[in-house]
């Protein structure tokens, strides 16, 4: 049942010895968490009077409401730089070259400014045209966020999308092209589809950035969930201490609950689409799934494609480029592939179009 | 599987934060209840402040205002005594009543009044785009500022001095923080004063002034400096833990923000702050907010007009 | 540091424009300052990359390794810090450590754990990826002539998984540069700190961010320059 190839199954003695450290690394961490709680419970921060203080209804308020307008902000700049990345993903690959340099300023700006800045900018402008712009206006707060948010995250994703066509094998788009598909087709119909599968961990992870980055806000000094957490504490004294402590904790937890949910949605999602798609690799794929992180499915797609598989080949590649099939062909014949330009960073994808 | 589980708890924890904050709990104000020096039988009491009515003063921020039947005034919320916003959400301290005499003569009831919490970094980007009416918070007034938004005032003046523990015997004023570790806020005045070699000290900066009273209780910290009423207002919370060195360094004239260009606003809160000087309104505000924390009231400095 | 001060004098720089309000004046009077800040930016990133990486290739090897508990310790690693807003991560060091131990760290070092811990998530997560782009043949291969699980991965696999990470590494590193200005609101002299300090005496705040802007411009575009030219440099020698 060894999942992985990287080292052998486990024998008689190396299982006693992995036991023997499951032990130990057991006994350590346990070890640690104790001296950490008997450390803050040593400087007072376990008190009931202390943790009383997410008893009262308008602490609990705030924090509800820091929750839920962390998530409405995330439901929208998530939406919202999707689409964007699409659009820029799509503009950057095409074949008219104002468009291409268009797109590729805009992404190359954005994702070089830091989003503190973005978001202050943004912030300023609507409160500048605060008169003119209505909904916008009256919630300048909230649309500098969130519309920051879909910028930054917009230009990434249209990155992330890049590399996603870049990985589609080249035969596909000339497949396509010979059978007569038009260059909007072979986008929606090939490229696209492909491109958010095989991206797809990646896509979500940037998600789950998107998520952690509502709590830039605190620059423009909206209220979202960090930021009421931070103010809570700021202002609440107990026993002669700020509550950073418990503060911490609670919001802390949440963030990663929300995160990890969000995780395992895509997990959830990929696993289906997986499930769905007739695929040859999948079935070597399936079995390390158990072991985590050990050479994931993604150990299979690579040969399969360089064998010329179908394009659900590389579902789980690699995080960022997904040069995955080219990297595998690489020991084998390094001259391979000597005439393609490699960087992703370097070629427009329309190129080889 | 394993996915299935995390993902699992994930959701639990973040539907239980939600529930658990969604309903019940304790009414009133968490943390330490504010104590009173004066052992809760002479407490001074907040002054209530006559409303004007019919007020026609010729600015457009005014006149926007009485259209849409309140003001909008920016403050801090985070200092004890001068601009706090206790976790009840009720505002209170000295700023936060000069704040309501000023709206009272303009014809603006205390429930009309919207505050609104600025920041220090925002504060000129939300004044001079019209996002508040007024700014009530520690604003110091200085010639770059003007550039970009108007002042009526000072109100107050204040001066950078020290925050120390009580215990503290070496920190005895500006000239004795060398090789003490001095936290303020990222920016301040005070900060760029205290960095000057000539003092010799070694600068914590944060973000927020209560992070720097956290760090002073931790011991993290010698000192916190920044402008003595706001420190006077945490000596206050806890006399028994901190207290204030008072040797003021620096003139923080405190003054009231508002739009740059208009002329008879400011005049009209000039006005304002000067009648309740003059009829009493502020002392007692005085005696009832930062004069708990048990700094001396002094009177009032004159009001600079331009 | 050469770029440092290239920003400001190759800035446009009219001598003959006197008044006050020329945005360029600011930087120019401020100019100590500004430098001071864009080389503690530089600096900050250059050492909690250089640290990052390590700690994200040693994470990266635990989760691939054949011992559950590293195993686990990499995964918790990852998912704790992956999922943590980043100015969480400061308040802990700041306000909560120190409650458990006493090292006494100062604030340069406060943010150079906390960005280094930060972002080794994400470089684990990048260089566990590149683990697994590598044809299942080579691991295969290097085991059967014998080769023990640290060969296996420090000769064969990691070596060749190098080009496939450097783009993703690339990403990383440009967001670290920019994450570094929250380090700023926790006593780090840092290029966006230079902002603050100058919108506090009352500059006018849009002409700050400009400067600043610029100025992570020049970093970010010399770090994916110089991952570029590695990747080039990279396919040379195969």
């Amino acid at each position: 049942m060894s999942s992985s190839v990287l080292y052998d199954a486990p024998g008689p003695k190396a299982r006693m010895r992995n036991r023997i450290y499951s032990v130990i690394g057991t006994a350590a961490i346990i070890g640690l968490a104790v001296v950490v709680v008997m450390r803050l419970a040593d400087r007072g921060h376990f008190e009931s009077e202390v943790w009383n203080t997410f008893n009262y209804s308008n602490v609990r308020e705030t924090i509800r409401d820091g929750i839920l307008t962390t998530l409405k902000v995330f439901a929208l700049a998530g939406v919202l730089s999707l689409v964007l990345g699409v659009l820029l993903a799509v503009a950057r690959a095409s074949d008219h070259r104002p468009v291409r340099w268009l797109a590729t300023g805009f992404i190359e700006l954005f994702r070089a400014i830091p989003l503190l800045i973005t978001i202050y900018a943004l912030w300023v402008l609507f409160l500048t045209y605060k008169g003119d712009l209505g909904a916008i206006g009256e919630n300048n707060g909230f649309w500098a966020l969130v519309l920051g948010l879909a910028v930054y995250n917009g230009a990434v994703q249209a990155e992330v999308l890049r590399a996603g066509f870049n990985a589609v094998p080249r035969g596909q788009v000339e497949a396509a092209y010979a059978l007569g598909l038009r260059k909007s087709q072979v986008m929606t119909m090939l490229l696209l589809p492909q491109a958010v599968r095989s991206m797809l961990p990646t896509i979500i992870s940037q998600l789950v950035v998107t998520l952690k980055d509502t709590s830039l806000g605190y620059i423009i000094t909206y209220s979202e969930l960090l930021y009421a957490g931070r103010q809570l504490a700021n202002t609440t004294l107990v026993n002669g201490q700020y509550i950073y402590v418990p503060v911490i904790m609670v919001v802390g937890t949440i963030y990663v609950a929300m995160c990890l949910a969000l995780s395992a949605l895509a997990t959830w999602i990929e696993k289906r689409g997986r499930r769905t798609k007739t695929g040859i690799a999948v079935a070597a794929a399936a079995e390390p799934a158990e072991a985590p992180g050990v050479l994931d499915p993604a150990a299979v797609p690579a040969p399969a494609a360089a064998a010329g598989e179908t394009g659900d080949a590389p579902l789980a590649a690699p995080a960022r480029e997904a040069e995955g099939p080219k990297a595998a062909e690489g020991p084998k014949g390094p001259e391979g592939d000597t005439g393609e330009p490699r960087g992703d960073s370097d070629g427009p994808v329309g190129k080889s179009n | 599987m394993k996915f299935r589980k995390t993902a699992a708890a994930a959701a639990v924890v973040a539907a239980l934060s939600l529930t658990a904050t969604a309903c019940g709990g304790e009414e009133g104000t968490a943390g330490d209840k504010p104590k009173d020096p004066t052992g809760g039988k002479n407490a001074p009491k907040l002054p209530t402040y006559d409303v004007k009515s019919g007020v026609k003063v010729d600015s457009a921020v005014l006149k926007k205002a009485q259209k849409a039947g309140k003001i909008v005034i920016g403050a801090k919320d985070d200092q004890p005594y001068l601009g706090f916003k206790d976790s009840a959400g009720k505002r209170s301290g000295f700023d936060i009543e000069i704040a309501k005499m000023v709206a009272a003569d303009l014809g603006f009831k205390p429930d009309q009044i919207e505050f609104k919490t600025i920041d220090s970094g925002v504060r000129e980007t939300t004044i001079s785009k019209g996002d508040v009416d007024l700014y009530v918070g520690t604003y110091t007034i200085n010639d770059e500022r003007k550039k970009q938004v108007g002042f009526a005032g000072p109100y107050l003046v204040a001066g950078a001095d020290l925050l120390v523990r009580e215990d503290e015997k070496d920190i005895t004023g500006p000239d004795s923080v060398k090789g003490k570790k001095v936290c303020s806020i990222v920016g301040s005045t005070p900060l760029q004063e205290i960095k000057k070699s000539k003092y010799g000290a070694e600068t914590v900066e944060l973000a927020k002034y209560s992070e720097c009273v956290q760090q002073l209780i931790n011991k993290e910290v010698d000192a916190v400096t920044t402008d003595d009423a706001i420190l006077k207002g945490y000596a206050a919370q806890q006399p028994k833990a901190l207290k204030v060195v008072g040797k003021p360094f620096t003139k923080e004239p405190y003054g009231i923000g508002m739009s740059k260009n208009d002329k008879a606003l400011r005049d009209a809160v000039a006005d304002a702050v000067e009648a309740h000087q003059k009829n009493g309104d502020y002392k007692k505000a005085y005696d009832a907010t930062l004069g708990l924390s048990g700094s001396e009231f002094t009177e009032p400095p004159a009001l600079e007009r331009y | 540091m050469r770029i440092a001060v290239r920003t400001g004098a190759g800035a446009p720089c009219p001598t003959t424009a006197a008044h006050e309000d020329i945005p360029v004046n600011v930087l120019l009077d401020h100019l100590a300052e500004f430098r001071e800040g864009f080389i503690g930016t530089v600096w900050l990133t250059v050492a909690s990359s250089v640290l990052a990486l390590l700690l994200g290739v040693v994470l990266a090897g635990f989760r691939v390794s054949p011992v559950p508990p590293l195993r686990f310790f990499g995964a918790a690693w990852v998912t704790l810090f992956r999922n943590t807003p980043l100015t969480l991560l400061f308040l802990t060091i700041w306000f909560a450590v120190p409650q458990v131990f006493d090292f006494g760290f100062d604030p340069w070092t406060k943010a150079l754990i906390v960005l280094s811990v930060y972002t080794s998530s994400f470089v684990c997560e990048a260089v566990r990826s590149g683990i697994n782009t590598v044809p299942l043949g080579q691991a295969e291969a290097a085991r059967s002539i014998g080769m023990t699980f640290f060969q296996t991965l420090g000769s064969i696999v990691l070596p060749q998984a190098v080009r496939t990470v450097l783009p993703p590494l690339s990403s990383i590193f440009i967001a670290l540069t920019k994450n570094s200005a929250i380090a700023g609101a926790f006593s780090v002299t840092e290029l966006f700190g230079w902002q603050k300090v100058l919108s506090d005496q009352g500059f006018a705040i849009a002409w700050l961010f400009l400067w600043v802007a610029l100025g992570y411009l020049v970093i970010t575009f010399t770090i994916s320059g110089l991952f570029r030219l590695l990747e080039r440099s990279l396919e040379v020698a195969r």
